[in-house]
């Protein structure tokens, strides 16, 4: 399958709430390929970032472009968010509601289902209520809902907040074979450690502003900025 | 006291006998109200839904109207409706004055503000909780209300049956547009009106409890049907 | 669920007609239970479905104005003519009479037993202040009992709160008289069949100024083509027959005739 290529410009783009910007300016290419972990502050406008990105906020001046026309580009995307929202049904229906959307055939979805409950461990729950689920697989459901649609670019807002180190683990491992499946990740986390571990290339952002951009290994063994620097060791960035 | 006792003997008496009458207006009563539910129901339902998920200019006077519009006189609909259903009316060819139809149209303009009202404020707080997902899953407006009613269903059901409850007990319109006539639109509540004006208390307050006891066994069985007790742990 | 309901309301929706026409009736008619007797007679011997609309006789008027009815059958003369006038109706036939009374607390504080006359009753009633419901509709018992205060020459909107107008039917009237222990003009009919009559009685009648004419006037069909001209005057011709005279004569409550029967063939 021949793949349209997904890449993202975005132009003076400023987001304000309230008069307060909360975001921007920013300028910014994302390529086609990666995992690019976005790190900072809180309140520095990492969630805003990646709505921004996803076209579920509005900005307020700039321009955000995609390679694909707008509503194409959202099809091709999935975003998990940072507490997961739980449709009032089972598993099985939070799995397959996304393909039904898309009009994806019944036996496909059938098929599809079955593999991803496996993927996250939920095979013996797909009768089960989603939105009485624990933290950890409401999370692992969050996710299996996004990438059974194949999506060619994953947005994920700390989907491992609250989670303990097993959970995260699992949540790591799928995301991996995600990007090898050729999904681009564009994800926020606050757990450096994670950062390191999957992350290709990283934004870091201060204030609304992306104060430094680089490869994982450049940034995270010789940060240029002194607050990137201060903010790695854990001291407080303002 | 003694007429309250009276009261209920006579409910007994009604239902253990199976009276004929008292079947025939039960079942007008069920027919009517019900009919009311449907209709209204298909108007209300979508947009009780529709006004929590549109922003537009209008929008606080709309629910504003909505809200006022719940505490309608049923009387002075009755009597709106009665004066387009005249023969000498604008609608008045139809000749559906003194029709259960007539008693039906009421009902819908009663109820139906109730149910979108309540609606509105259901769907208002399911929809803050799907918002951001079902806007990321690039979801058509019309995919949003269905997806809205269909996961709200259980709130929706109670929105339906506060409606339902409030045809089946109404009175003022349907008597005025029904005419009350034996056989015809004789329903509940104009019976019981009737039996009142007679003086027979214990008549009255026997079709009073045949009433309640019929507003309960709807109230149940559309529980049952839908099984919303069995799902209702989420 | 929907499914359901709706085979339900299917069930509800298939009903059988017979020929049927709309007729307006008095409050008063149809408490006194003669409606009762009279219809299932008239079903079997003519094959008509009459529906009631049991109103006050000022609807009822309005009703027939509208064309909302094929009929009326009422009891206030100068309310049909103006009726007639107005080219609602094609004619006005008499049927029968019944009386009108009045009723009050078994004590009498207003002392209106034995009085000569209506009007003396009345008069009585007003100088004790003695509680007095009144219907207040427009009915027809109500403009009688107007007539009556104006042959007094009393005018009850200078009345102070003894004098209720409750706007109600004759029922409900009852009723308010019977819990607050008043005065009330009613007719015999209703009263008769009344079941909450607590601590009321009749207190005076007689007087042929208490008669009260029913007539039956069918709705003109040039002013409202769709009435049933047909139906209305088969309604007519069984009402004035000996068959509805004999019924009507006989029909009594508690031993005692209500109604008199006086149609002319």
């Amino acid at each position: 399958m021949v793949e349209p290529q997904m890449t993202v410009t975005l132009a003076d783009v400023v987001v304000k709430r309230r008069g307060k910007t909360v975001l921007g300016p920013v300028n910014l290419d994302l390529g086609t390929d990666g995992f690019t972990i976005v790190i900072g502050p809180n309140g520095a406008g990492k969630t805003t970032l990646l709505k921004v990105l996803h076209g579920v906020e509005r900005i307020s001046a700039g321009t955000v472009n995609w390679s694909l026309p707008d509503d194409q580009a959202r099809q091709a995307q999935a975003y998990v968010f940072q507490s997961p929202i739980m449709l009032r049904r089972s598993v099985r229906q939070n799995l397959s509601y996304p393909l039904q959307l898309l009009g994806v055939p019944k036996s496909e979805i059938a098929h599809r289902v079955t593999h991803w409950a496996g993927q996250i461990g939920l095979e013996d729950a797909l009768d089960f209520p989603a939105p009485r689920l624990s933290g950890g697989e409401k999370q692992k459901l969050a996710l299996a809902r996004a990438l059974i649609r194949h999506p060619k670019v994953l947005f994920l807002d700390e989907p491992c907040a609250n989670l303990d180190g097993r959970s995260t683990r699992e949540i790591e491992a799928l995301l991996s074979t995600a990007t090898q499946a050729g999904t681009r990740i564009i994800m926020t986390t606050h757990n450096i450690g994670q950062a390191e571990r999957l992350a290709t290339n990283v934004l870091f952002l201060l204030n609304g502003k992306v104060h430094e951009r680089g490869t994982a290994s450049g940034f995270f063994n010789a940060p240029h900025t002194p607050e990137a620097r201060a903010f790695l060791k854990g001291d407080i960035v303002e | 006291m003694t007429d309250i006792w009276a009261g209920i003997q006579a409910a007994f008496r009604l239902i253990l006998t199976l009276d004929a009458d008292l079947v025939e207006i039960t079942l007008l009563s069920l027919q009517v109200s019900l009919s009311a539910l449907v209709v209204a129901s298909m108007i209300a339902l979508p947009f009780g839904t529709w006004l929590a998920i549109r922003r537009f200019r209008y929008r606080r006077a709309a629910i504003a109207t909505l809200n006022a519009l719940m505490g309608l006189p049923p009387v002075v609909v009755g009597l709106i409706v009665y004066l387009l259903l005249s023969r000498s009316g604008p609608f008045g060819v139809l000749g559906l004055l003194f029709t259960p139809t007539a008693m039906i149209i009421a009902q819908v303009i009663i109820i139906t503000p109730l149910i979108a009202s309540i609606t509105h404020q259901s769907m208002r707080e399911l929809w803050a909780e799907y918002h951001d997902l079902l806007i990321s899953l690039n979801t058509n407006k019309r995919q949003r209300v269905i997806t809205l009613i269909w996961d709200g269903r259980r709130t929706l059901m109670t929105a339906a049956l506060a409606g339902f409850g409030r045809a089946i007990g109404e009175v003022g319109a349907i008597m005025i547009v029904g005419g009350n006539i034996d056989h015809a639109t004789r329903v509940l509540t104009t019976a019981i009106a009737l039996e009142t004006g007679k003086g027979d208390f214990a008549l009255a307050l026997g079709l009073g409890f045949v009433l309640i006891a019929l507003a309960l066994v709807v109230n149940l069985t559309i529980h049952a049907l839908s099984r919303t007790e069995r799902e209702g742990t989420w | 669920m929907i499914r359901s309901i709706l085979a339900l309301m299917l069930v509800f929706t298939t009903q059988l007609h017979a020929e049927t026409m709309k007729l307006a009736v008095t409050t008063s008619f149809n408490n006194s239970g003669l409606s009762d007797v009279l219809l299932p007679e008239i079903k079997s011997d003519t094959g008509l479905e009459v529906q009631l609309l049991i109103v006050g006789t000022g609807q009822a008027i309005r009703l027939g104005e509208a064309g909302d009815v094929d009929a009326i059958l009422v009891h206030s003369k100068p309310a049909e003519e103006a009726f007639l006038a107005g080219g609602h109706g094609t004619h006005r036939r008499e049927i029968m009479y019944n009386d009108f009374v009045l009723i009050g607390p078994a004590a009498d504080p207003a002392q209106i037993k034995g009085s000569a006359t209506a009007v003396d009753a009345l008069q009585h009633v007003a100088k004790a202040k003695a509680p007095f419901v009144s219907r207040g509709d427009d009915s027809g018992t109500h403009k009688k009992e107007l007539s009556l205060w104006q042959a007094t020459n009393l005018d009850p909107e200078t009345f102070g709160p003894w004098y209720k107008a409750v706007g109600a039917g004759m029922g409900a009237s009852l009723n308010t008289a019977s819990g607050l222990d008043a005065y009330i003009m009613a007719d015999r009919a209703s009263w008769l069949n009344f079941g909450n009559k607590a601590g009321l009685e009749l207190l005076f009648a007689g007087d042929p100024v208490l008669f009260n004419q029913y007539a039956y006037l069918p709705v003109n069909p040039a002013r409202h083509p769709h009435v049933k001209t047909d139906a209305a005057a088969a309604l007519e011709e069984w009402l004035v027959s000996p068959k509805a005279a004999e019924l009507i004569n006989d029909y009594k409550i508690n031993g005692e005739a209500l109604f008199v029967f006086n149609a002319k063939p």
